[in-house]
């Protein structure tokens, strides 16, 4: 099954030259042979390069970025700290620039990333490969030379990890790729954390834990509604692959893992009472929002039911860590008031 | 600013070649500038930094 969408996806490899030429709108007014939509000759604007950075996924990154940074024991120079939060959005923007140059091929088929700066014939893919690729180095050196070069090359990794083993190897080729892909996603509070502290310690790799194992429900909850445009682009979501009941099963299964590992903090010391009573809390309508999904699996019930999961997750996790940061701040700002 | 953007969305066909031009030398003066912006705004980031990170010794050098 998985082989089959191998030779699937192989062979939408092999088209995405065509295909590109096919929505190449006019070279009538100046468009470089090979630069979709072109045709307006006009010129990208600055604001569709700031679109190619994912803004929202970026705003999520820089958040868990700096809880990690203000759990850390320790301190680090606000001027220093502020460099740190930006070179980790910058890094994070870059992943995303590269993901929408090579998966554009894709993008233009589906409902949710039709509108992306590429598809649109905004931005040509090769704007987007330089512009992702300037941004990423940039971002390393800065993070690494001003700040520490645990930090930069914790960030080099979450690149690396995101443009070339979840967008170029596991997308496109296994219904795992989000599982593994995921840990892209989680490494950002890490390196906020190696910001201060110049290491890596159990209480990062918490941080990262929850986030990874927070992605597949998340991502599959919403692949379960969206798993007709997955089928017809040939990526191997596990809807597509393992159909919709299994990803069902599934859910369950990672979202009462999960539940355990967010709420690990309070039992180690990273998180207070008030975090420990939040991610129960949390937790147990996170469950139940899953066994929903697992149990109403027709009609528009079910797409429904997968979307409030999909919704909840989100603010779950930004809960989860507004609380930490919450309480972390209090712990700095409370002896400082008196 | 938002009527650029307009401009940019409607098809070529309603464009004259001039206000193409127009609208293209426009965009390229935004990238240009938005360029720049981004290299002063290491260099500073990178003068502060060096700054804070040598703190006081920055007087502690043999003259």
């Amino acid at each position: 099954m998985q082989q089959g969408f191998g030779a699937g996806v192989s062979g939408g490899l092999e088209t995405k030259k065509k295909q590109n030429q096919m929505n190449r709108p006019a070279e009538v007014l100046g468009g470089q042979p090979g630069d979709v939509g072109a045709g307006l000759a006009i010129g990208p604007g600055v604001g569709d390069f700031f679109a190619l950075m994912k803004p929202r996924v970026m705003s999520l990154v820089i958040f868990t970025a700096l809880v990690g940074m203000l759990a850390a024991p320790g301190s680090l120079h606000p001027v220093l700290g502020f460099i740190a939060v930006l070179s980790i959005a910058v890094g994070a923007g870059a992943s995303g620039a590269l993901n929408m140059w090579y998966d554009a091929d894709i993008d233009r088929h589906m409902a949710r990333t039709a509108a992306r700066p590429i598809p649109r014939g905004l931005v040509t893919e090769t704007e987007a490969l330089t512009f992702g690729t300037v941004m990423a180095v940039t971002s390393v050196l800065t993070l690494g030379v001003l700040v520490n070069w645990v930090a930069g090359g914790l960030l080099a990794l979450t690149i690396a990890f995101y443009v070339f083993i979840y967008t170029m190897w596991l997308k496109r080729r296994t219904p795992q790729n989000i599982v593994i892909g995921g840990a892209s996603g989680a490494f950002p509070p890490m390196i906020g954390w190696a910001a201060v502290t110049g290491n890596v310690s159990i209480e990062s790799i918490v941080l990262f834990l929850i986030i990874f194992m927070w992605t597949p429900p998340h991502f599959w909850a919403l692949a379960l509604y969206r798993c007709r445009d997955y089928e017809r682009v040939g990526v191997p979501m596990l809807p597509v692959v393992a159909g919709l009941q299994e990803t069902r099963r599934q859910i369950v299964i990672y979202s009462l893992l999960l539940v355990p590992v967010a709420a690990s903090p309070a039992f180690i010391g990273l998180g207070g009472v008030v975090y420990g009573v939040t991610s129960a809390v949390l937790g147990a309508i996170f469950l139940w929002l899953a066994f929903r999904v697992y149990r109403i699996t027709e009609g528009r019930e079910a797409d429904k039911a997968a979307k409030q999961l999909f919704g909840f997750s989100i603010f779950y996790l930004f809960a989860l860590f507004a609380v930490l940061l919450g309480e972390h701040l209090a712990a700095r700002l409370v002896p400082l008031l008196g | 600013m938002s009527e650029e953007k307009d401009k940019a969305h409607v098809s070529q066909a309603e464009l004259t070649e001039a206000q193409v031009e127009e609208l293209r030398l426009k965009r390229q003066k935004l990238r240009s500038i938005a360029i720049a912006v981004g290299l002063v705004l290491l260099v500073v980031l990178f003068y502060v930094a060096t700054i804070v990170r040598l703190g006081g010794n920055v007087l502690n050098r043999s003259i």
